[in-house]
């Protein structure tokens, strides 16, 4: 990186040379205006909208128009942006543009935040003097997800260059001809690519909105928002929900140069309605005996009741929750004691993640930021369905495989910036990806190299790999010669790679696949200093969980079985998504009392005494731990009505109440937050994720509402003309009010995208250090897990055996983003397009049990489906999907017989 | 021990009668300002709006009666009942008509000229009490006013104690029945009129109070029957003045064909429409403009007039 | 000091002038059509609401007396799910007027709304809309917004072109 020094309008500035001219100015803050362009994206040219004038050198007084974006960084440049002719020209150009944009701003969902509404009023034409009609274009239904206005279109190829070249997608295109070209599908349909909800984000006008917004829309000034964190995966991507009048209303991308960058997967866009959902609980509900119905119960009676449950000499049990914050985790953890307090997840998959976190821990190899991995050039996938299990990372693994090809673009010198021409370069190229997974999945195609097997095969293969790598790896016995080969090719561009990336994760439930991952990452770190390792986890804070339980629900089922325990308090979970459903039944009738403490009415609710109704994501604050080991806080967006409180207070009062405790001295969320980093060493930067409570700038909080927000004096006049007075937060920066401090805050308290006359999402150039890259301030976040640089690792040398042929199938858990996950499956949009429950077989094993396509089956007598033929899955796998709704725990592991259900 | 009752319902009559009307007085000035600036003024309660006093004070005495909490409370309270005590004991000299006043005493101009001094304190206590700034402001402007002011009105009253050779207000009275002291002592009663306006702080010299500078200077905090007092003390002064220059120049009671009485009343009701119409009329001057006026124009205007005055006595050898 | 006696001389001539002021209730003024009055909502000449809920009233409004909730019907209309005026808060400024891009909120000539409960002067929408299209006769946003609603179809409106034919090969 070298710098150039350019003069811009008279002024002497440095920049990095070789980038665009419009990123740089960009960068040192110039209003620029530009369509076509995205710091994702990066230039084509299409608009013509960021012109500048460059001039040869101080003598040229004439100069020439140039396109910014378009034109690379060279020491001693002299543009101007200011230039009048430049200026017309700009002006001219969005004219243009405006001749056949609708009339529509007011019942234009981007309207208020539109970078087509910036970018006019920016380059100053005010008024139509066309007298000619307007184009105007039939629209499409594009499914649940995503708004279609082709009117409103501008031309600037920005969907489809995100849908087609970034995302991958294959079903938006553009159509048609000269002045009529039509960004759209062959027909109308849903858009099947899991990251279409960004085309919402990346259309700069109102062709592309939020259909799910559109049933309770409010404009961006009237939203009132805070910085949060995705709850739908282990990722953390972190988000910006926006509430208006007790509803969450959306979710928006909050850019984080270290996470999830500029994009967000509709899972965690579109998954925000469990919120909203009418099976919230509501209020504490209590049931008098086995097979009543829950009665509902004042919010005094049911902390008293708590209280008195607790304080029945029993012997209480506590069950966590990986999609629970870690302040509330540690706070029941308190309650009911370390001993008692047990993981909320499958015992097997506790076991997992702590070895994930073992191996990160032990090892010299760090877990690699999310943000990171489009910079790798050689990614091999072990065993885990990325694309449904952390999806951004399944988007950034596309990116990274680009970069390898790119070499094509520099041998001929042309900028990896200047997209389409380094495209066209690289042409189909495919960089050095490698998936070796137990199913045929969406990345297939992009990958260079595609191995299927069932989990103890993916081990093998994965050992073999690490044993190539470095000879002290153990070896394997009996592995084919067409494996071998797959192997070595694959240990010999991992060798060759500059910033090789190892990824896998728990979703096999086969601790080998985690071990050969570890020895593979461990093997190059040994020649190569820049071998990462990513893991992925089920769920927003499965890894914080892990940090704090040592056994997890089997465990405490146990305890309860055998008499060791007889009151049970469940946070934030469903026991039925984690083990045997009858198990679960019996235990909870054996046990005096259960009491849950959750958001959404399930199975587990409607067998429990007590349900003390806690706030979800966007009502309480809370810091949760991602795949990669960041501890990240989510801000309460705004203050939960009625009875709903966070879940660490309902422990806390239970507490005092019994007087005893250490929980009884906690006012603020930050005095839990001091408990668990004294506790937990490894978690002590859990406090600097994020300023605490009492942080004020010039002695102001940071306000949750913009200062435009509206009808303060009238949305509760309804109710009353007295304006209550707006709710205190004690636990956060932030004030649920339009006052407080009004520039920019630190970045982990970002509360929304905003620059004057930028209202767009595009404000985000402004928050950063430099565009496309950083947050000013850095990343926000704090890792807590860091590598073991000091020593060689041990290499893991268990591996599994062969397992002799025979006409059992190897149970395989199939992911899906719309389905598997729980909470999201709640919202109407992304429950419209899981899938219903159904077994897959390969057509071979199909054919050998004598089933076809659609007959009903059982397997291992507890899950039961209907036959779907998928020749992606290899023979000898019996493919279940994992997690729909009211289909309780998994299948992983062992062998099981698929007998045909005849009724 | 007996009791003159009658000397009891005197003062006590005299005292009720004062209040009423100087509340009272409240509509008149409200009707007189509307008929000068082209309106109606209040009509709509009891006939002609009489009764709007009455809401008026319904209003004034239920509100809340606030203290507030960075005032000295005790000076704070006191300040307005200072105000309607020097005042309504000034009255006790007045004599309305023969035979109907509350004391005669032979120094009723001194005794009238000390109450209205210790009125000062009415302004100043209540302005420092407040704990405010304006109201600082508005107290300090008082004082100056009043204590300057105040020495002019005694020297223009020592004219009328020259001819008449008494403090007494019978003998001052008796003593214009050839010539109303209006005539000799002109001078006098234009520096009387002048420093009254000052005392009783109306428009045009209602600076202590000035709304568009101080908020409402000295009484800015006040609030309710507290600020009650002072509003109605203000209307007093205003009786109090207009009566005494009925008194000194205008020949009291004296009169033909009517009762004494009523011709009190009438050239008191005609000066007291005088300070409204003063009000409707002139703007405030500056603050530095009322002190020069008074110590460079009233004073040597007062001097002079009393020089003059003992000059000719002296020459005509009375 | 001339002056002043002239200026009291002058005002006090004042006694025999006309009254400027008219005693209201009895006697009315005559109320100019661009008066700021009481707030309503109008509808199109086809008789629809004209309000889209496009939100502009309420962040116009300088006290934060609007609220409203947007809502769209089958055919793509947008519409108010609640419209709420709190009068008790209102200014009359007209601002929210001046923002309206359909011309639906109108001020009215109407003045006399005084209510003994503060309550009473929250208007709701039922309260607000009326039956004609108030000050502007003939102005209909749907026929010049570009978007398809019930009874328009895209390319229908005012100064548009009928729909492109993607599949067309003619240049």
């Amino acid at each position: 990186m070298t710098t150039a020094s350019i003069h811009i309008d008279g002024n002497a500035y440095s920049v990095t040379a070789g980038q665009s001219l419009l990123r740089a100015c960009l960068s040192l803050g110039f209003n620029v205006p530009y369509f076509c362009w995205h710091p994702a994206l990066e230039s084509v040219g299409a608009c013509r909208q960021c012109a500048v004038k460059l001039y040869r050198d101080e003598k040229d007084t004439r100069g020439r128009i140039a396109m910014s974006c378009m034109t690379p960084v060279t020491d001693g440049m002299i543009v101007s942006i200011e230039d009048p002719d430049v200026r017309k020209f700009r002006a001219r150009n969005i004219e243009w543009l405006m001749l056949n944009h609708p009339h529509d701003c007011p019942v234009c969902d981007e309207g208020g935040e539109c970078h087509l509404q910036d970018m006019t009023v920016m380059t100053g034409h005010t008024y139509r003097r066309t007298r000619f009609r307007k184009r105007t274009y039939r629209n499409q239904d594009l499914g649940p997800f995503v708004n279609h206005e082709m009117n409103r279109c501008i031309q600037c190829y920005r969907c489809v260059r995100f849908y087609r070249d970034y995302a991958h997608g294959r079903d938006l295109d553009v159509f048609g001809i000269h002045d009529s070209v039509y960004f759209g599908r062959h027909e109308d349909g849903v858009l099947q690519n899991i990251f279409a909800g960004n085309l919402v984000e990346i259309c700069p006008t109102g062709v592309f909105t939020d259909k799910t917004g559109k049933r309770h829309f409010v404009r961006k000034w009237d939203l009132q928002t805070a910085p949060s964190v995705c709850v739908h995966c282990g990722l953390g991507c972190n988000i910006i929900p926006g509430e208006r009048g007790g509803e969450l209303r959306r979710i928006r991308n909050r850019f984080n140069g270290s996470v999830n960058g500029y994009f967000l997967c509709d899972r965690g866009r579109y998954g925000y309605e469990f919120v909203n959902s009418p099976s919230r609980v509501r209020q504490p509900l209590r049931r008098d005996g086995r097979g009543e119905h829950h009665k509902p119960l004042r919010s005094e009676e049911a902390r008293a009741l708590f209280a008195d449950i607790l304080s029945r000499k029993g012997r209480v049990v506590g069950v966590g929750s990986p999609r629970a914050s870690l302040e509330a985790n540690f706070a029941l953890r308190a309650l009911v004691g370390p001993e008692h307090f047990f993981a909320g997840m499958a015992d097997t998959e506790l076991a997992l993640i702590q070895r994930q976190i073992d191996i990160m821990k032990i090892g010299p190899v760090p877990a690699i930021p999310l943000g990171k991995v489009a910079t790798c050039d050689a990614v091999l996938v072990l065993g885990e369905d990325v694309t449904n299990t952390a999806p951004i990372l399944a988007l950034n693994i596309l990116q990274a495989c680009r970069n390898a090809p790119m070499a094509r673009a520099d041998a001929l010198h042309i900028p990896r910036w200047e997209d389409r021409a380094a495209r066209e370069a690289a042409q189909q190229v495919k960089g050095p990806f490698f998936l070796i997974t137990a199913h045929d999945t969406w990345l297939d195609e992009s990958a260079e190299l595609v191995f299927k097997g069932t989990p103890d095969d993916i081990a093998r293969l994965g050992f073999v790999v690490a044993h190539f790598l470095d000879e002290d790896c153990p070896s394997v016995a009996g592995m084919d010669g067409d494996r071998t080969d797959i192997a070595r090719t694959i240990a010999r561009s991992l060798g060759q790679a500059r910033d090789p990336l190892i990824i896998s994760g728990p979703g096999t439930g086969s601790g080998y696949v985690i071990d050969a991952a570890a020895n593979i990452a461990w093997a190059l770190r040994k020649n190569n200093r820049n071998a990462r390792l990513s893991f992925t986890v089920p769920e927003c804070n499965s890894l914080g969980l892990a940090f704090m339980a040592s056994q997890a629900v089997d465990s405490a089922l146990a305890a309860v079985e055998r008499g060791a325990a007889d009151t049970l308090v469940i946070l934030e979970n469903d026991l039925f998504r984690r083990t045997d459903k009858d198990r679960i039944i019996a235990c909870l009738n054996a046990c005096k009392h259960v009491v849950l403490l959750d958001h959404l009415m399930h199975g587990t609710a409607s067998l429990a005494d007590l349900v003390l109704p806690v706030g979800t994501f966007a009502e309480t604050t809370g810091t949760l731990v991602s795949s990669e080991g960041r501890a990240q806080r989510f801000f309460q967006v705004y203050a939960p009505q009625g009875d709903i409180r966070p879940s660490w207070q309902w422990m806390r009062d239970a507490m005092t109440v019994r007087g005893t405790l250490r929980g009884a001295s906690w006012r603020y969320l930050d005095d839990i937050i001091a408990a668990i980093a004294g506790e937990f060493p490894e978690l002590q930067p859990v406090i600097d994720s994020a300023p605490p409570g009492a942080f004020r700038i010039k002695g102001l909080k940071v306000p949750r509402e913009t200062h435009r927000v509206s009808g303060r004096t009238s949305i509760h006049a309804d109710t009353t003309v007295h304006e209550p007075k707006p709710p205190d937060d004690p636990d956060s920066p932030f004030a649920f009010s339009m006052e407080g401090y009004g520039g920019k805050p630190p970045s982990s308290l970002i509360p929304r995208f905003w620059a004057p006359r930028w209202n767009s999402v595009q404000a985000l150039n402004k928050f950063q250090s430099e565009v496309g890259s950083d947050l000013v301030g850095g990343d926000p976040g704090c890792m807590v897990i860091e590598p073991n640089t000091g020593e060689e690792p041990v290499y893991r040398q268990s591996i599994p055996e062969v397992l002799a042929p025979s006409g059992s199938l190897v149970p395989v858990p199939l992911y899906h983003i719309f389905g598997s996950e729980e909470l999201s499956m709640f919202s109407s949009s992304v429950a419209g397009r899981a899938p219903c429950p159904y077994v897959a077989l390969n057509p071979r094993d199909a054919s050998r049990l004598g089933l076809s396509n659609g007959d009903e089956v059982e397997i291992a007598g507890r899950w039961r489906g209907p036959v779907v033929l998928r020749a992606g899955l290899p023979e000898g796998i019996v493919g279940v999907p994992s997690g729909l709704p009211g289909t309780g725990a998994g299948i992983t592991g062992g062998r099981v017989d698929v007998t045909k259900v005849t009724s | 021990m007996t009791v003159n009752l009658s000397s009891f319902i005197m003062p006590l009559a005299i005292l009720l009668i004062l209040l009423i009307v100087s509340a009272w007085l409240i509509w008149l000035e409200r009707r007189l300002l509307a008929l000068w600036q082209d309106r109606y003024g209040p009509n709509r309660v009891g006939p002609f709006g009489l009764a709007q006093v009455i809401a008026d004070m319904i209003k004034m005495l239920t509100k809340e009666d606030w203290v507030p909490p960075f005032a000295d409370r005790a000076v704070f309270v006191i300040s307005p009942a200072i105000t309607m005590v020097t005042i309504l004991s000034a009255f006790a000299i007045v004599s309305f008509a023969p035979g109907i006043s509350v004391a005669s005493l032979n120094i009723d101009l001194l005794f009238f000229i000390s109450m209205i001094a210790l009125n000062a304190y009415s302004p100043v206590l209540a302005g420092w009490s407040s704990g405010n700034r304006y109201s600082l402001l508005g107290a300090l402007r008082a004082t100056a006013q009043m204590v300057s002011y105040e020495v002019f009105m005694g020297l223009s009253l020592m004219g009328v104690v020259a001819l008449t050779g008494s403090f007494n207000i019978l003998d001052i009275v008796e003593a214009q029945r050839p010539l109303w002291f209006c005539i000799p002592q002109f001078f006098g009663l234009v520096v009387f009129v002048i420093a009254g306006i000052a005392l009783t702080h109306r428009i045009p010299f209602d600076l202590p109070e000035a709304e568009n500078e101080l908020v409402a200077g000295y009484h800015t905090e006040y609030s309710g029957l507290k600020f009650g007092m002072f509003f109605v003390g203000e209307y007093l002064n205003v009786i109090l003045i207009s009566s005494l220059i009925t008194t000194f120049f205008f020949g009291g009671w004296l009169g033909p064909v009517l009762p004494p009485l009523a011709w009190f009343i009438i050239k008191t009701f005609v000066f007291i429409c005088g300070f409204i119409l003063l009000r409707a009329s002139l703007p405030r001057p500056r603050y530095d403009r009322l002190m020069a006026l008074g110590w460079k124009i009233m004073l040597p205007l007062a001097i002079l007039n009393l020089v003059v005055t003992g000059s000719i006595i002296l020459a005509s050898g009375y | 000091m001339l002056s002043i006696l002239k200026t009291l001389w002058l005002i006090l001539l004042h006694t025999f002038r006309r009254r400027e002021t008219v005693l209201y209730p009895e006697e009315k003024r005559r109320i100019p059509p661009r008066w700021r009055g009481r707030i309503i909502l109008s509808r199109s000449p086809d008789g629809k609401e004209r309000c889209v809920a496009c939100y502009l009233c309420s962040v116009a409004c300088p006290v934060s007396c609007i609220s409203l909730q947007a809502a769209e019907d089958e055919y793509g209309r947008r519409y108010p799910e609640f419209f709420r005026i709190n009068f008790s808060r209102c200014i009359f400024c007209g601002f929210c007027e001046e923002a309206c891009p359909t011309l639906a909120i109108q001020l009215t000539t109407d003045f006399e709304m005084s209510e003994y409960v503060r309550m009473n002067l929250v208007y709701e929408k039922e309260d607000l809309l009326i039956d004609g299209p108030g000050k502007y006769p003939d102005y209909d946003f749907y026929r010049i917004s570009g978007l398809a609603v019930k009874g328009k179809g895209k390319g229908e409106g005012d100064e548009e072109l009928p729909p492109v034919d993607v599949r067309t090969l003619m240049p």
